[in-house]
C-alpha cells in the first residue's frame, strides 16, 4: 500500500514550533509596512489566466498551474506570484491618482521549485509602491526592505543591486535585434564570458567591450567608479548609474553590494533590481525592482517598484525559536480556577486546562508552569 | 572558507596549473589519497573531489562556492543558477555523432526520419537533433557507447571525441560535430555576491592563467 502520508516532492508542512515563528513574524512585517502607510490587500488564489501573467516573463508561465473553469470554460491559473495581482488591483480598482501603497500576504504555488530544495508553496509577502517614477519610491522600498530583514534578525545579509535599464541603454545604443539581446540577456545573468565573447563577435568594438565587462563589474560601491570609466556614456547608462550611487548610500548596516549584470527579472523589471541574501543560503531570501507599465494591460499604466520576500525562506535562515512557555490548569471545576485562567489569558499568557485522566502526558503539553490550589486560591507553581 | 569542487583524473591534473597560479597548492593528491576534502596551502581554501556529474550540483547547492566542469557536464545539467565566468581551455575535446562506418548519415538525417541515437548525453542529443529538425529515439547509456551501433541498438552515438582512437578501433566514423568542449570555471551566485572579496582573486587568477 502507498503510504498515505507522504507529501508530493518540494511541498512541506511548516510543523511547531516554526508555524507560530512564521505567523509571528507575518504579523509583524504586516504591522511594519501598515505603520508606513501601506494597505493589506488580499487577491484570490486564482485569476483567469492572461491576468496573471500579464506581461510577465516565461518563467512565471512554466511556473503557473493551470486548471480549466468549470463555469465559464476558460483557463485559470493558481497564482505563482502575487505581484501581478498588487499591480491589476492599482491599475484598475483604486484608480489612485497620486501613489498607492500596497502590501500582501498568502501562499503562491509553483509548478517547478525554484531551487533545489526550495518549496513549491511558498509563502509570499510583499510591499509595493505605484504611482512614482522617482528614485524615492525606490528608496523607500529598500529601506522597507531592509527594515524587514532586520525585523527577522537574520545573520549576515548583503543585498545585491543591479538596473536593467543600463543593460536596455547599451542593446539600444548598439541598435542590435531582440534574439541577440535575448542571448546576451541569457549570458550575462549566467556570467558566462565564454558565450558573451562569441555573440558579441559581430558588435563595434566600444559596443562589445560594454558587454564583456558588465559580468566583471560587481562589488563595493568602487564598481561604479570604474562603471563611468568603462561604459559608454549614454544618458540611459548615466542615469542608471546615479541611480544605483543613491541606493548605495543607503546601507545603514546592511551591505549594499553592486552587479551590474545582475538582470533578474529583464522583460518584466525596467529599472533598479535587488535580491537579498542571507548567511548560508545560496538563494536570495527577498527580491524586487521597479517594473513600470506594468498596469498598462488592465487599462492603465503606472510607474511600480516593490519587493517580495519568501517567509519560509526567511524561516530556513533565523535562529530556532524560544520554547513556547505556558501554564497548565488542572481539570477542576472550580469557579475561583476558571476566573483565574481568563485573567492569565488576559494578561497575555497561554494557559492550557488538562483534560480528565491525560495528567501523565503533561511533558507534552509545553508548559513549564502549573496552577495549583493553595488556600482558597489558585497559585502559579513551578511543574514537577 | 573557500571550497572549490573538482573531480579527479584528467581535469584535476590540468587544474593544478592554475590552482599554482592563484598560490594554491593541494596538500595531497586524490590519486593516492582516498580523502574526499583535501586542505591547501591556504588554510581558507580547500578543495572536494566529486565526480565530474555532480560538480554543477555541489556548485547549484553552494556546497561548494567554486567548481571546474566540462561544458559537456553543463549542458547536460543546464547551468541554471551558477555563474561560469571563465573558459579554462583545459580537457578540451569535441561532441560529436558517429555511426558505422558506410551507415549513410546525411541521407537518413535528411529524410526526417526517427533516427536511433544512444549516448550518455541525452540534453545535449535532444536539443542538438531538435535544431536540426530530426527525430530520434534516445537510447541513455552510461558508457561503452560505440557498442550500440555495432550490435543494432541505434545507428547512431552523441558521445565525446578527443583522439578519434576508440571510434577507430571500433569501426565507427565521426559524422558532425556538436561543438567544442573545455572546461568551464563555475561559481555559485550567493558566493559570488557573499564572499567576493575572496573568490574575485581566485577567479581574476584562473582567467589570467587560462587566456
Amino acid at each position: 500500500m502507498k503510504p498515505r502520508w507522504l507529501l508530493p516532492e518540494h511541498v512541506e508542512d511548516i510543523l511547531p514550533p516554526y508555524a507560530w515563528q512564521a505567523e509571528t513574524l507575518r504579523r509583524q512585517l504586516l504591522d511594519l509596512y501598515d505603520r508606513q502607510g501601506y494597505d493589506l490587500v488580499s487577491p484570490p488564489l486564482i485569476e483567469y489566466l492572461e491576468s496573471l501573467l500579464s506581461g510577465a516573463a516565461h518563467d512565471l508561465d512554466l511556473k503557473t498551474f493551470k486548471v480549466v473553469d468549470g463555469l465559464s470554460g476558460r483557463m485559470l491559473g493558481i497564482r505563482a506570484d502575487m505581484t501581478p495581482q498588487a499591480a491589476r488591483i492599482d491599475a484598475h480598482l483604486l484608480n489612485r491618482q497620486g501613489p498607492a501603497r500596497l502590501c500582501y500576504a498568502g501562499p503562491v504555488l509553483h509548478t517547478r521549485p525554484a531551487g533545489l530544495l526550495s518549496s513549491r508553496v511558498p509563502y509570499q509577502l510583499g510591499a509595493e509602491l505605484f504611482g512614482h517614477a522617482g528614485i524615492e519610491a525606490d528608496m523607500e522600498i529598500l529601506d522597507l526592505l531592509m527594515a524587514s530583514l532586520a525585523l527577522a534578525g537574520l545573520p549576515a545579509t548583503r543585498i545585491s543591486l543591479g538596473h536593467v535599464g543600463l543593460f536596455r541603454a547599451l542593446v539600444d545604443g548598439a541598435g542590435m535585434d531582440g534574439g541577440l539581446a535575448h542571448e546576451l540577456f541569457q549570458a550575462l545573468r549566467g556570467k558566462d564570458v565564454p558565450t558573451l565573447q562569441s555573440l558579441t563577435v559581430s558588435l563595434a568594438a566600444p559596443w562589445r567591450e560594454a558587454f564583456l565587462r558588465l559580468p566583471e563589474l560587481y562589488g563595493g560601491a568602487a564598481v561604479l567608479r570604474d562603471a563611468r570609466l568603462a561604459l559608454p556614456e549614454l544618458p540611459g547608462v548615466v542615469a542608471a548609474l546615479d541611480d544605483l550611487e543613491r541606493l548605495t548610500g543607503r546601507g545603514n548596516g546592511t551591505e549594499l553590494a553592486v552587479d551590474l549584470a545582475d538582470l533578474r527579472g529583464y522583460g518584466y523589471h525596467n529599472g533598479v533590481v535587488f535580491a537579498a541574501y542571507a548567511g548560508g543560503q545560496a538563494r536570495a531570501v527577498a527580491a524586487g525592482g521597479r517594473y513600470d507599465g506594468a498596469g498598462a494591460i488592465f487599462g492603465r499604466s503606472r510607474p511600480a517598484t516593490g519587493f517580495s520576500l519568501d517567509l519560509r525562506a526567511i524561516l530556513d535562515s533565523m535562529a530556532a525559536p524560544a520554547p513556547r512557555n505556558g501554564i497548565l490548569a488542572p481539570a477542576d471545576t472550580d469557579a475561583a480556577l476558571a476566573a483565574r485562567i481568563a485573567e492569565l489569558r488576559a494578561g497575555g499568557e497561554r494557559v492550557v486546562v488538562e483534560l480528565p485522566g491525560q495528567s501523565a502526558h503533561r511533558q507534552e503539553s509545553g508548559c513549564d508552569r502549573l496552577l495549583a490550589r493553595q488556600g482558597g486560591g489558585w497559585v502559579i507553581t513551578a511543574i514537577s | 572558507m573557500i571550497t572549490l569542487a573538482l573531480s579527479k583524473g584528467r581535469i584535476f591534473e590540468e587544474t593544478l596549473p592554475l590552482l599554482a597560479a592563484a598560490g594554491i597548492t593541494p596538500n595531497e593528491n586524490p590519486e593516492s589519497s582516498r580523502k574526499l576534502i583535501i586542505g591547501t596551502n591556504k588554510p581558507d581554501v580547500r578543495l572536494i573531489i566529486v565526480r565530474a556529474t555532480d560538480v554543477p550540483t555541489y556548485v547549484q547547492h553552494g556546497a561548494a562556492d567554486l567548481g571546474v566542469a566540462g561544458k559537456d557536464v553543463l549542458l547536460e545539467h543546464g547551468g541554471e543558477g551558477m555563474y561560469q565566468p571563465v573558459d579554462l581551455n583545459i580537457a578540451k575535446c569535441r561532441m560529436m555523432v558517429a555511426a558505422p562506418v558506410g551507415f549513410d548519415y546525411q541521407s537518413a538525417v535528411r529524410r526526417g526520419a526517427r533516427l536511433r541515437v544512444a549516448t550518455k548525453y541525452v540534453q545535449t542529443a535532444r536539443l542538438f537533433f531538435a535544431r536540426k529538425g530530426v527525430h530520434i529515439d534516445l537510447i541513455k547509456l552510461y558508457g561503452s557507447m560505440e557498442l550500440a551501433p555495432l550490435v543494432g541498438l541505434a545507428d547512431v552515438i552523441v558521445d565525446l571525441v578527443s583522439t578519434g582512437g576508440t571510434l577507430r578501433a571500433n569501426n565507427l566514423d565521426a559524422v558532425e560535430e556538436i561543438g567544442q568542449i573545455s572546461s568551464r570555471l563555475v561559481v555559485n551566485q550567493a558566493s559570488m555576491k557573499l564572499k567576493h572579496e575572496a573568490i574575485q582573486p581566485i577567479v581574476e587568477a584562473f582567467r589570467k592563467a587560462a587566456a
